[in-house]
């Protein structure tokens, strides 16, 4: 674990997050038959072979657990085991420092696609390498006969060939001229079965040239490129799916006749009564029956502060009951729940980003016209020339093969997947490659404020005035409990070295209470754990705080808490400026609240107490005056704002829909992650910028040439070979900047991690 | 001439023998895990006896 040491980093999140009820796990995983089960896992913290080594041998230890295996690439594991109870595989990840989440089994179908892609890229290659052999003999001179029989042993490799890998190119290609549109696959299903057409007539007609080899070799380039591109864009997709998700997977139902059941969250309907234990989400919708609570409420609204709620209160779906058990009752299904009213706005602020075109898309829809029309006035102009059709037809399929954007093809994906890479290796992932270059673009960032900017996480401000017995025993107490301000406290326990409490009651909604050697220990509000100190001005050494210790009833110490702030968010934000961006803050919480983080960061600009809506309705209003807008944000209040704006982020943290909304995904804690893949996207634009140039500046030097008639297929396959390895070495120089940029980020990180947890 | 008839075959049925090992890996799932593969040749294999051996 020498080379991992997740542990401190871990520590504090795996406090953050209760493993899902052995119910929430059977849900997920698969039968295999018999009582055997499988269940995958995602663990994003693994990433070496000693992690591998230690999940595994772990696990296996573990009754019940048949096998275990880590794959690495997607950093999940999957778990056989059999028997009825569930065997405790969350735990001992969480012993070993890894944090687990369970993902979706419908997500994990197997790539079909990919496999496709792959196979094509073999069979044309295979096809591409035996071709350009017989080529080189019939360049170096066979004649007659000879030359015959390797033109027909071309058309007879190119035949299954192009059948099988140029199926990709022709569905595409018959799929957009069925709706009319324009787009690359077209100039190559045209260029590339001309071509074959052509050289087989050549063949039977005893023809000295046949383009067979560069009609194959074409193929195989550019499925080298759409798979890279492909393989992208997988690989970002499956590590946002493996993530934590958020809303829950089912609930535990009361029934009228006292049983219960466990029910997966589509089959909740209104009118159930659902018993919510502490540590869980609010699956639907719904009115509390009876219990006191407090629920964090931060990912939906964006409120820092856990709201107190009791019978008769509405609860939202998404929330986290977090300090006692409640039982409530459904007041709409899942699909009518606060999420599917994001769903909704989300579909509706759709419309900004569909907009958007690819680079290589926009350059296609220019550049297969101005091909076509090339290669048909070439015709033209050689018939008229000469009379000869045959002579004509075969320079204008030379115009074709020369002019065929097998750079482009490649120009574009190649970049995007090192650049995609580099961004990976410092923990930010990217859904495609159309994100970057929307990023690139951006002059505006807007930020979140709750979970984004901050932590989400309180931390306790004032901890230097307070007597340090004191904080030991509060800690102590605060250890009993998941109330996020009870967890900050707890983060000061063994501080002095105190003897631990007796025994410990938590009180939903008011705190924590512990009796030992006669005196009464509070945790908690002020009025109630003060009962004594009715004036609320006593034992106040640091101030204003609403959460107090109190002894017997008498004040004895104040706790102030601050969310505290990301880290790097000032650096980031500082970055953004420098870079000409105007940076923005929007979030759901209170003007106090936002006033105090807007000024530490020097944010000039910021919107408070904002519905959802209202972001959306910023970021429109910023859209329509001609800005390119970046949101940065998490929760689902923000999920309509990430699909609104231009381009958008997201932290890891983030809730499962938001994160399915934004383009980019940070894993790490440190907001630097921003300015960094904004300096990537930019590097990676202009790298695709110089990539296009270089092909249009081939094609301009290459298609006069194969216009006059001087082209031979030996020409024409350097040329398009050399295109395109100066293209793949250009795109190469993005690696070669970027390993100059630091390293340093994770490692400190770790270092300061650990100090914020031993102050 | 005359030794191309044995050539040229041989030479396609070399090629086809190694795209069809590929195929066969690839289906065989020998590619789902390249980063795990590359580190999973550190790992002693008396540790790992009796475990993970599936797939």
């Amino acid at each position: 674990m020498s080379c991992c040491a997740p542990g401190a980093e871990m520590a504090l999140e795996m406090a953050a997050s209760a493993p899902p009820s052995s119910e929430e796990i059977k849900l997920a995983s698969r039968s295999l038959g018999g009582d055997m089960h499988q269940t995958d896992l995602s663990v994003p913290t693994a990433h070496c072979g000693a992690c591998i080594q230690a999940i595994e041998t772990a696990l296996c230890k573990v009754e019940n657990i048949e096998s275990a295996r880590v794959n690495l690439s997607t950093k999940r594991v999957s778990i056989r085991w059999h028997g009825d109870s569930v065997p405790p595989f969350f735990a001992v990840l969480g012993r070993l420092g890894y944090q687990a989440h369970l993902f979706d089994t419908e997500i994990d179908e197997k790539d079909r696609t990919l496999s496709e892609l792959i196979r094509a890229v073999a069979v044309a290659g295979f096809a591409a390498g035996n071709i350009m052999l017989l080529s080189v003999s019939v360049w170096s001179g066979a004649e007659g006969a000879t030359r015959d029989l390797f033109h027909w042993l071309s058309a007879l490799i190119a035949i299954p060939a192009l059948a099988f890998a140029g199926r990709i190119f022709f569905r595409s290609a018959a799929n957009a001229l069925r709706h009319g549109r324009m787009n690359m696959d077209v100039p190559i299903a045209v260029g590339i079965s001309l071509a074959y057409a052509m050289s087989l007539y050549e063949t039977i007609d005893h023809g000295e040239h046949a383009y067979f080899d560069a009609s194959v070799s074409l193929l195989f380039f550019l499925l080298i490129g759409r798979t890279l591109d492909h393989v992208m864009r997988e690989r970002a997709r499956t590590a946002v799916n493996g993530l934590s998700r958020l809303a829950s997977r089912g609930s535990l139902v009361l029934r009228e006749d006292g049983t219960r059941e466990y029910l997966p969250v589509a089959e909740l309907v209104p009118g159930l009564r659902l018993l919510i234990v502490a540590g869980e989400r609010i699956p639907v919708d719904g009115d509390i029956v009876s219990g006191n609570s407090d629920l964090d409420c931060s990912i939906v609204s964006g409120e820092t502060e856990p709201k107190t709620v009791s019978a008769g209160a509405h609860v939202q779906a998404g929330t986290l009951n977090l300090t006692g058990p409640l039982t409530m009752q459904a007041t709409a299904a899942a699909k009518d729940s606060f999420l599917a009213e994001m769903v909704r706005l989300m579909e509706a602020a759709e419309g900004g980003r569909s907009r958007y075109r690819r680079i290589a898309d926009r350059v296609s829809a220019l550049y297969a016209p101005v091909v076509h029309l090339a290669a048909f006035v070439t015709f033209l102009g050689w018939m008229a020339a000469s009379g000869d059709w045959h002579r004509a037809m075969t320079i204008a399929i030379a115009v074709l093969i020369i002019t065929c954007p097998c750079a482009l093809g490649l120009a574009v994906p190649i970049v995007q997947i090192v650049a995609a890479r580099r961004l990976f290796e410092a923990g930010v992932m990217v859904k495609d490659g159309s994100a970057m270059e929307r990023l690139a673009g951006i002059d505006t960032a807007v930020f979140d404020k709750t979970g984004t900017l901050t932590l989400g996480r309180p931390k306790l401000v004032n901890a230097s005035s307070i007597d340090p017995t004191m904080l030991a025993i509060a800690a102590d107490m605060a250890a009993h409990s998941r109330h996020p301000f009870s967890r900050a406290i707890a983060s000061y326990a063994g501080y002095c070295g105190q003897p631990s409490v007796g025994s410990v009651t938590e009180h939903p909604g008011f705190g924590i209470e512990a009796v030992t050697q006669g005196n009464t220990w509070r945790l908690g509000r002020r009025g109630w754990a003060g009962w004594k100190a009715r004036t609320g001005g006593e034992g106040k050494p640091g101030g204003y705080g609403g959460t107090v210790l109190s002894k017997n009833g008498n004040i004895v110490a104040c706790f102030a808490f601050e969310d505290a702030l990301r880290q790097d968010a000032k650096a980031a934000i500082c970055q953004l400026k420098d870079a000409g961006l105007s940076v923005d803050m929007l979030s759901g919480d209170t003007a106090k609240a936002c006033s105090e983080v807007a000024k530490s960061l020097g944010i000039a600009s910021f919107a408070p107490a904002l519905l959802p809506s209202g972001k959306v309705e910023w970021i429109e209003a910023l859209t329509r005056a001609g800005h390119k807008v970046l949101m940065v944000g998490d929760g689902f209040n923000d999920t309509p704002a990430l699909r609104a704006a231009h381009v958008s982020m997201a932290p890891a943290t983030a809730a499962d829909i938001g994160r399915q909304a934004a383009d980019f995904v940070f894993l790490r804690e440190s907001l630097l992650a921003v300015p960094l893949a904004m300096d990537v996207s930019r590097r990676a634009g202009r790298l695709i910028r110089q990539n296009i140039a270089i092909a249009i500046a081939y094609n301009a030097f290459a298609v006069p040439i194969a216009v006059l008639g001087h082209v031979t297929p030996l020409i024409a396959a350097i040329a398009m070979s050399a295109s395109s390895l100066i293209v793949i070495g250009n795109a190469m120089r993005l690696d070669a900047t970027a390993k100059a940029a630091p390293e340093a980020p994770l490692a400190r990180r770790r270092t300061d991690v650990i100090e914020a947890a031993r102050p | 001439m005359t030794t191309l008839v044995y050539l040229i075959p041989v030479a396609l049925f070399l090629g086809a023998l190694g795209l069809s090992g590929f195929l066969w890996a690839l289906r065989s799932g020998q590619y789902e895990d390249l980063d795990g593969a590359a580190e999973r040749i550190l790992i002693e294999p008396d540790q790992r006896d009796g475990e993970g051996r599936q797939n």
